[in-house]
């Protein structure tokens, strides 16, 4: 070591580069302030443009007739423009999907939470955070290629346009979401929790289900909530495997439309610009937008009660 | 002090050896725990303490890398036993660690938590339970308007108690104390001391401390434990008045340790 103290080592350090490190703590805050402006902003921009357009539709439709006419037909030379078919096809996709990954996602999450080892956990983890980034119109293709021929076998009357086959497969396609945030959730109770309960005889399994997943149950709320959102703006699968049919029949069996599948149907150039079902899209956007958001907020004001429990 | 011909075995522990991975924690350890009485563990950190106790209710085993051998007879059977079933031994061992941990669960959840597992459903029986126990850990007036509160809003030294109680609540026979009163301030720390004097008619308890004074006050006998070997164990009295050992005579007067 040189003969100089610490000290004098520092105090070197600082009047040379006193100017570099004034000159960053001037400069960085206000680059990182622009880049927080500038997201904010295309939010809100974003935002915008949808309630516009959406005031420029409600001027050729009215309001009332958008919540309460039972029918979808934009296209027709007797429009009528009533949103039910389309919110109830949505549900209906995220209703399935909800049965399909609930359970395996909960069952999925307790397994890598409570029974596998560090060494299944390290590997499993990031596998299904790579499933969770697969592009959507593969699966979108998997249900129509793969999903929906098999279960037109177990039912015949199944049309190869059906909301069960998207359902499922938007069901697989958040049980990823679902396990992996539930496990975080679940992973985040404290140890020397789990040693009370086995230390007054119970088994792993009570450990589990009576102790770990109340405890955590906060948070795996809001994973459901967060995966029902997902599945509700979901796209790619129900555009290419649930036909184009809005119906306020809810049959699983038969095509259906969503929201979404609506909004793609249009963007890809079935309604002329200006016409009436081309605005359609920003008030569908408009009411997609209201769900994923109270599920968003939904989802948020849990997991913050979440943070009280311990 | 009852005489020591009279007194019945809890626990037998012979030749006990263990290992985590390659660390040699416990090292032939031969002990009789007599039923009815409170037994110290006192020692240095890391001579065994907490993995000794830890071992009589086999929660030592969630460490994955342990290694066992030995023959520890709770009643006369042995606890290793491949038919020995665990939870059952830890019915009947109950045990309240160092730092409080009740569940996120309310007061009377916490408490009723063991009898619900062992089949115990009936609300009658259950608020006769919560209530005895509560009673028994010394905290009912404390708590009893607000049973349907989180525990986490109790304070440190209750929270403790709510653990005891929890624990009493499924009556077991041997009460194992890590450390119990290491977090507590001085007059939560004698509350718990107290309760130990008081449960003793009732249960066996073994407890570790740190304190000698607190050893002193509260056992019946005392074990000596140094680098994984029980040194010298007797009478409490005996053992801190007139110790055997050079050893624990040194950590006893503080001259090492
Ligand atoms: N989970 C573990 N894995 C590996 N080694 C451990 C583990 N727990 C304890 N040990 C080791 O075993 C020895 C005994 O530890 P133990 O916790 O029983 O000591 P203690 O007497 O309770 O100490 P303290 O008074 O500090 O609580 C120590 O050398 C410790 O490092
Ligand atoms: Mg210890």
């Amino acid at each position: 070591m040189s003969s100089k103290t610490v000290r004098e080592m520092i105090e070197e350090n600082k009047s040379s580069k006193t100017n570099f490190r004034g000159v960053t703590e001037k400069v960085m805050p206000k680059f990182l302030l622009l880049c927080a402006i500038i997201s904010v902003l295309t939010t809100f921009g974003i935002v915008f443009t949808l309630i516009f357009e959406t005031f420029n539709f409600f001027s050729k439709v009215s309001f009332l007739e958008f919540i309460t006419s039972p029918d979808w037909y934009p296209m027709h030379s007797n429009a009528s423009f009533g949103i039910r078919p389309l919110i109830l096809g949505t549900l209906t996709i995220a209703a399935i999907a909800i049965l399909v990954a609930l359970p395996l996602g909960l069952a999925a999450a307790i397994f890598l939470s409570e029974y596998a080892s560090d060494r299944m956990r390290r590997i499993v983890k990031p596998v299904l955070e790579v499933l969770a980034g697969v592009p959507t119109i593969v699966y979108g293709f998997f249900a129509l290629t793969f999903v929906t021929p098999l279960l037109q076998n177990i039912i015949p009357g199944l049309s190869i346009y059906n909301a069960l086959s998207p359902g499922i497969v938007v069901g697989v396609m958040i049980i990823p979401m679902i396990a992996s945030l539930s496990e975080d959730a679940m992973s985040a109770v404290p140890n020397a929790i789990r040693e009370g309960a086995y230390a007054m005889g119970a088994t792993k399994f009570e450990v589990a289900i009576k102790v770990v997943f109340p405890a955590a149950l906060s948070g795996i709320i809001a994973s459901i909530v967060l995966a029902i959102s997902r599945a509700i703006g979901e796209t790619m699968i129900v555009t290419v495997a649930g036909g184009a049919n809005p119906t306020s029949a809810i049959d699983i069996t038969n095509a259906i439309q969503t929201m979404t599948a609506y909004i793609v149907q249009i963007s890809l150039g079935d309604a002329g610009y200006g016409t009436t079902a081309y605005y359609s899209i920003y008030a569908v956007g408009m009411t997609l937008f209201v769900f994923t958001l109270i599920m968003n907020l939904a989802a948020y004001f849990i997991s913050r009660k979440f943070r009280e429990v311990y | 002090m009852t005489s020591p011909t009279k007194e019945e075995t809890v626990f037998n522990v012979e030749n006990l050896n263990l290992w985590y991975g390659n660390t040699h924690a416990l090292k032939n350890i031969n002990m009789d725990i007599a039923r009815n009485q409170v037994t110290a563990i006192i020692g240095p950190s890391g001579c065994g303490k907490s993995t000794f106790i830890k071992t009589l209710n086999r929660m030592v085993e969630m460490v994955p890398s342990v290694n066992i051998s030995g023959t520890i007879n709770y009643h006369g059977q042995g606890i290793f036993e491949s038919k020995y079933m665990v939870e059952e031994l830890r019915t009947r061992v109950g045990m309240v660690f160092q730092k409080p941990n009740p569940f996120p669960k309310s007061i009377y959840e916490n408490v009723a938590y063991g009898p619900r597992i062992h089949g115990i459903k009936k609300k009658q029986d259950l608020d006769a339970i919560v209530e005895k126990s509560l009673k028994g850990a010394a905290i009912w007036d404390e708590v009893k308007d607000r049973l349907d509160e989180n525990a986490y809003g109790l304070s440190g030294g209750q929270q403790q108690r709510i653990c005891i109680a929890r624990c009493l609540a499924i009556e077991p026979d041997v009460i194992l104390m890590d450390e119990p009163t290491s977090a507590l301030d001085p007059i939560s720390t004698l509350k718990v001391e107290e309760l130990v004097r008081e449960l003793k008619k009732d249960y066996t308890i073994v407890i570790v401390t740190h304190n000698m004074q607190q050893a002193a006050r509260i056992s019946d006998r005392t074990a000596f434990f140094l680098n994984g070997e029980v040194i010298e164990m007797s009478d409490t009295d005996k053992l801190f008045s007139t110790p055997e050992d050079k050893r624990t005579e040194d950590y006893i007067t503080g001259r090492f340790g």
